[in-house]
């Protein structure tokens, strides 16, 4: 089923890792581009124009600009701490790109527990956050790193459980077989709850709006990043995009059956390029108009509502899930009873969004009743 | 074999100490080169001391060396935000002083220009306060897209985009074009597609909902002891606007409603701000109707404006709250005391006790709110 591109199998992995390695930066300096595009269209404006075609090389000029720029560091910044912070949350990004599987050819190795090594490796970048937030000696950085700490460890929580629930379906960790098994339907259909907790959690691991609370611009300025110029900044940003697809890649591998549904389980590899790529693009284009529209949660909203909200559904939804598959109720249960739990969710996320006027009371002094949504 | 000491940590053996975070000059929250040390106590703000006057340029002095007619470009750059509302309170002083009655027509062009300049002021509010809420630049660019067509129609008028220096005691400098009437109806027809746009952004998301509704709530009394005025005012519920509490120009002659909010929260201020740039184009658009033709400028005036001796408040209902000039004339052509009341400045004095208990990301929108131009403040 799989090509090899040479014979040894060492020199394959190694050429699979090079082409990921080299992919990567490309498909990042393209998805800056896309963005600056969407938000510009969003907002009125018609973004880079200047540089190319539609400003279509305005990523290139961007990378050149942060290659020759100097690379600052802060006299008084804990020099190992600094330098090795970027590599601490570009490596595990790189790592996670390994284990997904783009179309049943395309990949670089086929895990037997590739959810698991996914979800594991991807959350080792939190510590980076957290050397460069500590290691930058900025206050700014600082209170940006343990922002970013408290966000990325709650957020893990959810997103894995919800990738759990996925798991148990499935009976397999393997992101194939996963998506071998939604050839004529997939999660989705029977995971609304899961879904929406996994694009939720999503959101807040990649720190964008509304959870862009680490990073926000109009309070710490950029957060663990400020004190990084050139190339060390640029990094940040190629966490953050590769992050962005492979978040969406797996996505849409686990919920909108990869690059299967909704053809048959053997179409060509041009098809399951164009499914993969329309799904993921689709996630990555609903992370983007997020961006653009929706403001900044306060982190203590930020974490009642993982800690109140979506931890207590994803295990709702595990328990659903253990219940329909012990008693072997027939599937659509499962699709109701998910179903029905993500409509409470939702009610229950607007509805205390809507009354958290009432709710929070400061008057000067503080005056803080627990932590409210 | 070590003993291992199990007993867990007190409070006692872990010691914490509060940080001091410098908000400021160059942030991109402090709405210019304002600057504010916060105390923070992981991300609750225990204390924040505001440092005011990066941007001191002798507006209050410098005019009093200058010909009366020459003082008004000051006006424009106190606040920079809203130039024709400070230049019609400096302008309505010198009138009083020296006894010169405007003309019909130039009161009109005024007042349409002032509400337009209110409308700018408003939009500025809500594109900056929407980046400090953390939408990324969309509200932003709405806003100042509808602010454009305005400052486009400004500058047919005066020549100018930010500094006008457009009226004059007794009248203004030179007749509007002559396509005044239509361009102002396109504009406002604009400006009314533009607010509901804004309206949708903000108004009714709940995720600005959850984040402003009661924060930093402030009772009618305590905004009166701080000196706040304007919308900040206005938004704790109490109905005191000066263009109908002591009408000046002819604001008696237009039907407009004062926007009031309920708790004086950060939401209000938003809502009471929004309102009010319908009220003005309600305003404008019935000066539209009534505008006389007529001279533009006070018949008689001599090269030189010489007041008698004596002493003028003028205050007027700028955006951002009351601004006031105080002259003193000694005979001569010059003031011999030029003082401006800045409502910014009050505003901004009750910023600690607004901000101190809440979140750091709170106090960023409340700064937000309370609308500084860092030029008024300063002066």
């Amino acid at each position: 089923m799989t090509f090899l591109l040479a014979d040894n199998v060492w020199l394959d992995a190694l050429l699979r890792m090079a082409i990921v390695g080299m992919l990567v930066p490309v498909g990042v300096i393209l998805l800056t581009w896309v963005e600056r595009k969407v938000i510009g269209r969003l907002q009125q404006r018609l973004g880079p124009m200047r540089v190319g075609p539609y400003g279509l090389l305005q990523g290139v000029a961007d990378t050149i600009k942060l290659l020759t720029k100097e690379d600052v560091r802060p006299d008084s910044a804990d020099r190992p701490t600094f330098e090795l912070a970027v590599f601490v949350i570009v490596v595990p990004v790189f790592m996670a790109a390994v284990a997904v599987p783009f179309t049943s050819d395309i990949f670089v190795r086929n895990m037997a527990l590739g959810l698991f090594y996914f979800l594991a490796v991807s959350s080792l970048g939190i510590v980076g956050f957290v050397m460069a937030g500590w290691g930058s000696d900025n206050k700014y950085a600082l209170l940006g790193g343990v922002r970013a700490g408290a966000q990325l460890i709650s957020y893990e929580i959810p997103l894995i459980l919800s990738a759990v629930a996925i798991a148990m379906l499935g009976q397999s960790l393997s992101l194939y077989t996963l998506v071998e098994l939604q050839d004529d339907t997939p999660f989705i259909a029977y995971q609304p709850l899961a879904f929406v907790i996994f694009v939720i959690a999503g959101l807040a691991e990649l720190y964008r709006q509304p959870f862009d609370i680490p990073v926000a611009e109009s309070e710490v300025v950029g957060g663990p990043a400020v004190e990084y110029s050139g190339i060390r900044w640029s990094m940040f940003q190629m966490g953050e995009f590769v992050s962005l697809v492979l978040i969406s890649a797996l996505a849409s591998l686990i919920f909108l059956g990869g690059w299967i549904w909704p053809f048959s389980a053997d179409n060509a590899t041009w098809l399951q390029v164009v499914l993969m790529a329309v799904k993921t693009s689709a996630f990555i284009l609903f992370f983007m108009w997020m961006r653009a529209t929706v403001p900044r949660l306060r982190i203590d909203q930020l974490m009642a509502l993982c800690w109140q909200i979506l931890l207590p559904f994803t295990f709702l939804q595990i328990i659903i899930n253990g219940l329909v598959l012990v008693y072997e109720w027939p599937d659509w249960t499962l699709t109701i009873l998910s179903g029905a739990a993500a409509i409470a969710m939702g009610t229950l996320i607007y509805r205390v969004a809507r009354r958290s006027g009432v709710l929070y009371q400061t008057s000067g002094a503080t005056q803080r009743v627990g932590s409210v949504l | 074999m070590a003993t291992i000491d199990y007993t867990i940590p007190g409070e006692h053996d872990l010691e914490t100490l509060d940080i001091h975070v410098n908000v400021g000059p160059q942030h991109p929250a402090t709405h210019g080169v304002f600057r504010m040390v916060l105390t923070v106590d992981g991300e609750v703000v225990t204390d924040v001391d505001p440092i005011i006057g990066y941007m001191h340029r002798g507006n209050e002095k410098l005019p009093e060396n200058c010909d009366f007619r020459q003082a008004i470009g000051f006006h424009d750059r106190t606040d920079y935000l809203a130039q024709f509302n400070t230049e019609h309170c400096y302008v309505q002083a010198v009138e009083k002083l020296t006894g010169i009655t405007p003309t019909e027509r130039s009161e009109y062009i005024r007042v349409i220009l002032a509400e337009l300049n209110r409308i700018t002021s408003h939009q500025m509010f809500v594109g900056a306060f929407s980046t400090d809420v953390g939408i990324f630049g969309t509200a932003f660019m709405y806003a100042f897209r509808d602010r454009e067509l305005i400052q486009d129609f400004f500058e047919e008028i005066t020549g100018e985009r930010m500094m006008y220096n457009y009226f004059r005691p007794g009248g203004v400098a030179w007749d509007v074009p002559d396509n005044f009437r239509e361009r102002c109806r396109q504009v406002i027809g604009q400006i009314k597609k533009g607010i509901s746009d804004l309206e949708g952004l903000i108004v009714n998301n709940e995720v600005v909902l959850a984040r402003c509704c009661g924060l930093s709530r402030m009772s009618t009394a305590d905004a009166i002891n701080w000196g706040v005025s304007g919308p900040l005012l206005r938004a704790t519920g109490l109905e005191y606007d000066l263009r109908k509490a002591e009408p000046y120009s002819i604001y008696d002659r237009f039907e407009f409603d004062i926007p009031t909010g309920k708790d004086g929260d950060i939401y209000d201020r938003v809502i009471v701000r929004i309102e009010e740039m319908k009220q003005s184009v309600r305003i404008v658009e019935q000066a539209l109707l009534r505008m006389p033709d007529g001279p533009i400028m006070a018949e008689g005036l001599k090269r030189v404006l010489r007041a008698p001796e004596g002493e003028v408040y003028m205050r007027v209902e700028g955006p951002r709250g009351e601004y006031g000039v105080y002259l003193v004339a000694t005979g001569a052509d010059k003031p011999y005391r030029h003082r401006v009341r800045a409502a910014s400045f009050c505003n901004l004095s009750a910023l600690r006790a607004m901000s101190v208990g809440n979140y750091v990301s709170d106090v960023v929108i409340i700064l937000g709110s309370i609308d500084i131009v860092l030029g008024e403040v300063d002066r």
